[in-house]
C-alpha cells in the first residue's frame, strides 16, 4: 500500500491514474482548485477501494502554500510515499506572443510552480531516503515549434529539471519519473480534431501506473511517441525552421 | 464542443455535434434543442439529434455509493455496465439484467429499459432500478422511485432520454457465487422445437436464447442452437479472455453479403456435431460474445447496417416468426446474427418499455437502400398483424403510425417530455401522419 499526493487531481489523466491506485487500496491526498469536483472524485475513489481519500483546495501557482500542503498531507496520511504532479494548462500561443505577462503566467503554471513544489519534496524525500516523484511533462518539450513554443519551453524546462533531480536523488533511493504524453483526448484538448495519434486518458493512465511500478525514468505515452520524437529531434535545424509545425 | 458522433449501426450516417457533461453539479446547456446521450450503442437514430446537439454523459462516470453487503450500487449515468461488473463481480455481485453489450451506460440501459437472456424470470433492467435522479432543462432536479415522483419514474424507464437528463441511477445487484456460467447448447431442427425447448427450460434455466439459421427453408425454418444456462454454483474459475480481436479499419464495402451469409449460417449451424453440448464458461464470452471484437460494426462497410428487433404476441408467436423468417429467406437478405427468445410475463415498469410477453427476434441487415427498407415495411406489417412491437433502441425505420400502435401509452408519456429535449427518432415517429 502507498500514500500519494496528487496535484491537478481533477484533471482527466490524474483521475484515471487515481482510479487505478484506488483499486489497489492506496491512500490518496487530492490537491486541486475546485472542492465540489474533488468531493465527487472522493466518493468515486472510495467506492473503488481507496483506503483513505483527503482533499485540499489550492491553486498550484500559490507557491507560498506548498510547504503547508506537504505538512498537511503528512499529518493526514501519516506519511507520504509519492507525489504525482498532473496540473497544467494549454496556453493560447498567439496570446503569449503578444504579451510577456501571458507567457510568464503559462511558464509559471506549467514549470515554475512544479519546481517550487519539488524543491521541498526533493529535500524531504532525500533526507528520508525513499520516495517517488512522477511528473507529467510533454512531448512538446522535446523541440520548439512555432505553433506551441511557450508551452514547449515550459515543458522543456520541466524535463531538464527532472533529469537533474533524478541524477541528484538516485543515491538517496528517490525515484523520479518524467511522463511525456503525446496527444490525449481530455477536456484540455476538447477543441482539436482527433486523428489516429490520439490516445484515451485510460490508456495513458495505465502507462503511467506501469511506469511508476517499474521505476522507469522517462515514459513516452503511448510508447510510439518515442519514435516520433526521435525523428523530430533529429531533423537538422536548417530544415526544421522552415517546417510549419 | 465540436465532438462528432454516429450511432452503432452507422445508419443514418450523419455527423452529430455534441459536448460533454462531466460533473453532476454542472448546469445543462441553454440550447433549446438537445438530447442526452450515453455511449451511443443504440443502433439507429434514438441516440441521435441531427437537428440539434447531444449532451454526452460519457465522462459523467463516477461511482457515488456502493453497499457491498446489500448489493446496491449508485453511480452516475455515464458509468458503463463493464465498469460496474469489474467492480462488483469479485465481491459476488452481478448485473440483475444485462443486454448483449457491456459497453452500454447505466443511463442508456435505463432510458431503453433494456432486457437480457433472463427476461422470463427477471423482467427488464428497469425492474431492478431502485431510484434515479433526472435534471430538467429548467434546472430542476427530481429524484424518482416507485414511491417518489412515481409518474416520472415510469416515464423515464424506457423513456428514450426524453424526460430529462439522467444524472445518476441506483441499481439492486444480484448474487452470484463465481464468474462461471454453466451452459447447455442444444441443436434443434425446426421452429416448433424452439418453442418446445423454451417452455421446457423456463422454470429451471435463468438464461435462455436461441441463434437461428435464417437462411433455412421449408420444414427447417427456424432451426438453430438453443442455449440455456445458469450461474455456476461450484468452484469453477474460468479465466477471463482478453479482448484480442478488432476491426481496425473501415472496409470499402460490406463484408456481409449473400455469399458470406450462406457460408456462415451453414457452418455455424453445423459447428456442433452432437445434439447437446455442455460447458462451463466465463460470463464474458457467454453474455458479450461480440464485445470481444472491437468495432465489429465496421464489417458492414461505410453504408452501415440496420438491426430489426420485434416482439410478437404469444397467440401469434410461431406463425408470425415463421412468416418473418420466410420473408427474409425469400428476399435472400438473411442476417448474420438472428437471435430468438421468449419473453416472460414480468410486467415492464416503463410507459414505453419494449418487452412484453411473446417471442422476440433480432436480426442485422447491411444497409442496401430501398431493398432493405421495403423488406422492413413488409416485416412491420407482419408485426402489426401479430399485435407486436419494434424496439426503438434498434430502429431507424418504423413509421409513426406503427409506433403509436405498438406503444399505446405514448399519449400519456408525452406530458413528461422535457420541452428542450428531442431526438432524431422522436421527430421521425411524431412527424408522420
Amino acid at each position: 500500500m502507498k500514500n500519494w499526493v496528487i496535484l491537478g487531481a481533477t484533471s482527466a489523466i490524474a483521475e484515471e491514474v487515481m482510479r487505478l491506485w484506488a483499486s489497489r487500496g492506496y491512500k490518496l491526498f487530492l490537491v486541486a482548485r475546485n472542492q465540489d469536483k474533488m468531493d465527487i472524485i472522493k466518493e468515486d475513489l472510495s467506492v473503488r477501494g481507496a483506503m483513505q481519500v483527503e482533499t485540499f483546495v489550492m491553486d498550484a501557482n500559490e507557491i507560498t502554500k506548498h510547504i503547508s500542503l506537504l505538512e498537511e498531507a503528512d499529518k493526514r496520511l501519516g506519511h507520504v510515499d509519492g507525489v504525482f504532479v498532473a496540473h497544467g494548462t494549454l496556453p493560447d500561443q498567439k496570446a503569449c506572443e503578444k504579451s510577456y505577462e501571458a507567457a510568464y503566467q503559462e511558464i509559471h503554471t506549467n514549470a515554475l510552480s512544479v519546481i517550487s513544489l519539488l524543491t521541498e519534496v526533493a529535500n524531504r524525500f532525500e533526507s528520508r531516503g525513499h520516495g517517488d516523484i512522477a511528473v507529467i511533462s510533454s512531448v512538446a518539450g522535446d523541440r520548439g515549434r512555432q505553433s506551441n513554443y511557450v508551452y514547449g519551453a515550459a515543458k522543456a524546462l520541466l524535463s531538464t529539471y527532472l533529469q537533474g533531480l533524478r541524477n541528484r536523488l538516485v543515491k538517496s533511493n528517490v525515484h523520479v519519473l518524467t511522463i511525456k504524453p503525446g496527444f490525449v483526448d481530455t477536456p484540455m484538448t476538447a477543441d482539436f480534431d482527433k486523428g489516429a495519434l490520439w490516445a484515451s486518458t485510460e490508456q495513458v493512465a495505465t502507462g503511467i501506473v506501469n511506469a511508476v511500478d517499474k521505476k522507469r525514468n522517462e515514459a513516452y505515452l503511448p510508447g510510439f511517441w518515442w519514435a516520433i520524437m526521435f525523428i523530430i529531434k533529429h531533423v537538422p535545424e536548417f530544415i526544421f525552421k522552415k517546417l510549419s509545425m | 464542443m465540436a465532438k462528432q458522433y454516429v450511432s452503432w449501426g452507422r445508419y443514418p450516417h450523419k455527423q452529430q455535434e455534441g459536448f460533454d457533461f462531466s460533473w453532476r453539479n454542472q448546469q445543462l446547456p441553454k440550447d433549446a434543442n438537445f438530447l442526452p446521450q450515453g455511449n451511443a450503442r443504440s443502433y439507429g437514430d434514438s441516440c441521435m439529434n441531427h437537428d440539434g446537439v447531444v449532451v454526452s454523459a460519457r465522462k459523467l462516470n463516477h461511482f457515488i455509493h456502493y453497499n457491498q453487503d446489500a448489493g446496491v450500487i449508485r453511480c452516475e449515468a455515464g458509468v458503463m455496465l463493464s465498469q460496474i461488473l469489474d467492480l462488483v463481480e469479485p465481491h459476488g455481485w452481478f448485473l440483475p439484467v444485462t443486454p448483449g453489450t457491456k459497453f452500454a451506460t447505466i443511463g442508456g440501459a435505463l432510458a431503453n429499459d433494456v432486457h437480457g437472456k433472463n427476461h422470463h424470470v427477471a423482467g427488464t433492467f428497469g425492474c431492478h432500478v431502485t431510484q434515479f435522479e433526472i435534471m430538467r432543462s429548467d434546472g430542476a432536479r427530481m429524484i424518482c422511485s416507485s414511491q417518489e415522483n412515481a409518474d416520472y419514474f415510469a416515464a423515464t424507464i424506457g423513456g428514450l432520454g426524453l424526460t430529462g437528463f439522467i444524472v445518476w441511477v441506483e441499481l439492486k445487484l444480484k448474487r452470484v457465487e463465481n464468474s462461471a456460467v454453466n451452459v447447455e447448447n442444444i441443436k434443434y431442427g425446426s421452429l416448433s422445437d424452439f418453442f418446445l425447448l423454451s417452455e421446457e427450460s423456463a422454470a429451471d434455466f435463468e438464461y435462455t436464447v436461441a441463434w437461428v439459421d435464417c437462411l433455412a427453408k421449408g420444414g427447417q425454418v427456424g432451426r438453430g442452437h438453443f442455449s440455456r444456462a445458469n450461474h455456476a454454483r461450484n468452484q469453477v474459475k474460468p479465466s477471463k479472455p482478453k479482448m484480442a480481436l478488432s476491426v481496425p479499419i473501415d472496409p470499402p464495402l460490406s463484408l456481409i453479403n449473400s455469399l458470406t451469409l450462406k457460408a456462415f449460417n451453414s457452418l455455424y449451424y453445423n459447428r456442433q456435431k452432437e445434439e447437446r453440448a455442455y460447458s462451463a464458461v466465463h460470463y464474458d464470452p457467454f453474455f458479450y460474445p461480440l464485445d470481444g471484437i472491437k468495432n465489429w460494426n465496421r464489417v458492414y462497410g461505410p453504408k452501415g447496417f440496420l438491426q430489426y428487433q420485434c416482439v410478437v404476441s404469444p397467440e401469434h408467436g410461431e406463425s408470425a416468426i415463421r412468416e418473418i423468417l420466410g420473408r427474409i429467406a425469400a428476399a435472400n437478405r438473411g442476417s448474420f446474427l438472428a437471435v430468438l427468445k421468449l419473453f416472460g410475463d414480468v410486467p415492464s415498469p416503463g410507459l414505453l418499455s419494449f418487452p412484453r410477453p411473446g417471442a422476440t427476434l433480432a436480426l442485422d441487415f447491411p444497409f442496401e437502400g430501398e431493398k432493405t427498407l421495403r423488406l422492413f415495411d413488409q416485416l412491420d406489417e407482419v408485426v402489426h398483424q401479430a399485435d407486436g412491437a419494434i424496439y426503438p433502441a434498434k430502429d431507424a425505420h418504423m413509421s409513426g403510425v406503427h409506433f403509436k400502435q405498438y406503444y399505446p401509452k405514448v399519449e400519456e408519456f408525452k406530458q413528461f417530455i422535457d420541452p428542450a429535449i428531442t431526438s432524431s427518432f422522436w421527430s421521425r415517429v411524431m412527424e408522420e401522419k
